[in-house]
């Protein structure tokens, strides 16, 4: 799960890390409100989760009184990259020298938490590490003994940053490192870390980002997750209801399977062969009928399916099962929405080929004859679409 | 013969009295894996499938001389259950558990590395030598005793390769199923490595997917230390960046790293063929043997 800015920046001022005087408002009126009481110049923040905000026009600068009103307008109920804006931050506006970044994340390839910093802030960092690999310092953190205060002032003097700043920066970067590692973090960030004339260090940006399968042992996080709203559209909303791996993709070929790596292939596939997959739909292991008959109505609501690929490989999902629930979801229809192509294997396999309402569906004997069909199907309804 | 796994391999079983490890155990009996033993704290002196369960994995290895392990534990508790097997010490966890914290990860690999033990998984299928043992939750029906070695991230897709070895007639020495975690135990070189010292493994299958850099290694290590022939598969062309395709470590990264494209790369450029389809994957397999 994501932090928003607002709640991040909560989490890092109580830990200590300083960050500028802000408000939180959802309308106009709550918006200038805030900027009164905290003193102009203010900026105004969207709070969805995507990036380069600023540049979307999510971040605007006010000067005065009007200058909040309008910014706030503009900015609350705008659509942010197909976000709707419905809070903002209102912020001191820091006036600053410089800008670093400080980091935690988990590099997975050393399997090790790293720490970094760079004296090049403000910007896309990911940009910086791809054009410009020295300029971010990195000190991998034995996770068994945690970050040790040296590592932390070994990163700051190697990224270079200035030695009058030095020791309040380690100081952010230990909190940083403390609050990753006890909230169970996958990526802590902040950029900018901002650097003011007279050498105070602000937090003027806060990522927290959270490994979802620690939030059990977060109720705080999981409140926060509640309250903040969730960011993706109707159909990712849906799927997260029925608790299905679900991510929408622009194509016309539904597909539903069982098991990560076997429904990427079957999307594969379906570009493999010409087609175009419209979404990623993963049941998982061992989904009954019910949750089968749900996928289905998952995919039959995206508009943009002309027609539904079902490729499932039982091992702990039995095809009698996937067979009931495909019959279930199809028998409520009089005419079935959209083409289905059902290819079943392993476990069961031939007990649920028996069970299926081959009235309602076209079965296919293999992975790729399955696919083609689907892709065919696809095809012919796009083509009707064209000619009505 | 086989690698990690075979006939003699004594298992015991974490987590035998949960609903997944009782009935998993049952399978695995039913295939022939020697259980002989489970492991549950508070549960030591019972009796589930026809097995000892013991309080602790040490006791199960001193007492039943059980040398592998099954982890069943739900993902609160699983680093716990695999420091348990790490320190008992048996010679082979296989960690099924779908959900492990990340965090939990790191401080289980940091330990593992200074063992002798594999460690696979978690979130993985497990590992099965046809007609001698399978430590896991693969469907044993499916695979069939020869001599090509797989390795995979992904449960069901390996289901698939081997449907379509099968078909074709061309069995399995061992097939590993690595799990889709971002942090996990034995890896494709790992992997690799067993399977090239394997005299009876003939051809190697490896399936990757998107995420992280595991086949750019790998692909790398065939190209320095790896004799037996390899194919390839890579699943994920189609994913967008910056979106998590089911598992936790299939995720394309914002600024590119880890794209199906650099990985199928990196694997033809160490002479490794790689197959569009499962389909190709095995006609490719049938050509090297």
């Amino acid at each position: 799960m994501r932090l928003h800015e607002y709640q991040a920046k909560q989490v890092f001022a109580d830990a200590g890390i300083p960050t500028p005087a802000s408000g939180l408002a959802a309308t106009v009126d709550e918006a200038v409100a805030a900027a009164e009481e905290i003193g102009y110049p203010v900026a105004i923040k969207a709070q969805v989760h995507v990036g380069g905000r600023g540049k979307a026009g999510g971040i605007l600068l006010a000067d005065d009184e009007s200058e909040a009103r309008e910014a706030a307008t503009d900015i609350l109920g705008m659509d942010l990259k197909g976000f709707t804006v419905e809070r903002v931050l209102v912020e001191e506006a820091v006036d600053f020298e410089n800008e670093l970044y400080v980091g935690v994340t988990m590099d997975r390839g050393e399997g090790k938490p790293v720490a970094m910093v760079s004296t090049k802030g403000g910007v896309n960092i990911e940009e910086v590490a791809e054009e410009d690999p020295d300029a971010i310092a990195r000190e991998h953190i034995d996770p068994a003994f945690g970050m040790h205060p040296y590592q932390a002032r070994k990163a700051v003097y190697d990224a270079g940053v200035d030695s009058a700043v030095a020791r309040d920066v380690s100081s952010v970067l230990t909190t940083l490192y403390q609050l990753w590692d006890e909230k169970d973090g996958s990526d802590a960030e902040i950029n900018p870390l901002m650097i003011t004339g007279d050498d105070e260090v602000v937090a003027a940006d806060a990522v927290l980002n959270v490994d979802d399968d620690a939030l059990f042992r977060h109720p705080d996080l999981q409140e926060m997750e509640e309250e903040g709203g969730f960011g993706g559209d109707e159909l990712e909303r849906k799927a997260d209801e029925y608790d299905f791996d679900y991510v929408r993709l622009s194509g016309n070929v539904g597909i539903i399977g069982n098991g990560a790596g076997l429904v990427m292939t079957t999307l594969d596939l379906v570009d493999h062969y010409g087609g175009s997959p419209a979404n990623f739909l993963d049941v998982g292991g061992g989904a009954k009928a019910q949750r089968i008959a749900n996928a289905l109505d998952m995919v039959f609501s995206d508009e943009n399916v002309d027609s539904v690929v079902f490729n499932i490989f039982g091992g702990i999902t039995r095809g009698d099962e996937v067979a009931k629930g495909i019959n279930q979801a199809l028998e409520q229809f009089d005419e079935i929405p959209k083409p289905v192509v059902v290819r079943l294997a392993g476990t069961n396999a031939a007990e649920g080929m028996e069970i299926l309402n081959e009235d309602l569906v076209t079965v296919e004997q293999t992975l790729e004859s399955a696919v083609q069909r689907a892709v065919e199907y696809a095809d012919d309804v796009a083509g009707e679409e064209v000619d009505a | 013969m086989s690698v990690l796994v075979d006939e003699d391999t004594r298992v015991v079983v974490q987590g035998i009295t949960g609903g997944e490890g009782n009935f998993h155990t049952e399978q695995m009996i039913e295939y022939g894996t020697n259980v002989v033993a489970g492991a549950v704290p508070g549960k030591g002196g019972q009796e589930v499938a026809g097995v000892p369960v013991y309080d602790t994995v040490e006791q199960a290895a001193v007492e039943e001389d059980a040398d592998a392990s099954v982890v069943f534990v739900p993902p609160a508790f699983a680093a716990d259950a695999i420091f348990e097997a790490l320190d008992a010490p048996v010679d082979v966890v296989v960690a099924i558990t779908e959900g492990v914290p990340v965090q939990d990860m790191a401080r289980v690999k940091r330990a593992e590395q200074e063992s002798d033990t594999y460690l696979v998984g978690p979130n993985c299928p497990g590992v099965i030598t046809p007609g001698e043992a399978k430590l896991g939750i693969l469907p044993g029906n499916i695979f069939s005793s020869g001599n090509v070695g797989l390795v995979s991230r992904s449960g069901t897709l390996t289901y698939q390769v081997v449907d379509n070895l099968t078909e074709r007639g061309i069995g399995q020495s061992t097939a590993i199923g690595i799990g889709g975690d971002p942090i996990i135990g034995t890896d494709f070189v790992d992997a690799l490595q067993v399977f090239d010292e394997d005299p009876d493994t003939d051809a190697i299958v490896m399936c990757g997917e998107i995420g992280g850099e595991d086949e750019e290694e790998a692909a790398a290590y065939i190209d320095e230390h790896v004799d037996t022939p390899v194919v390839g598969f890579i699943a994920g062309r189609t994913a967008p960046p910056g979106k998590r395709m089911g598992h936790a470590g299939a995720i394309v990264s914002g600024s590119g790293t880890g794209t199906a494209e650099s990985k199928i790369d990196a694997l033809r450029d160490a002479g490794v063929p790689v197959g569009d389809t499962p389909e190709e994957v095995a006609d490719e397999v049938e050509d090297l043997l």
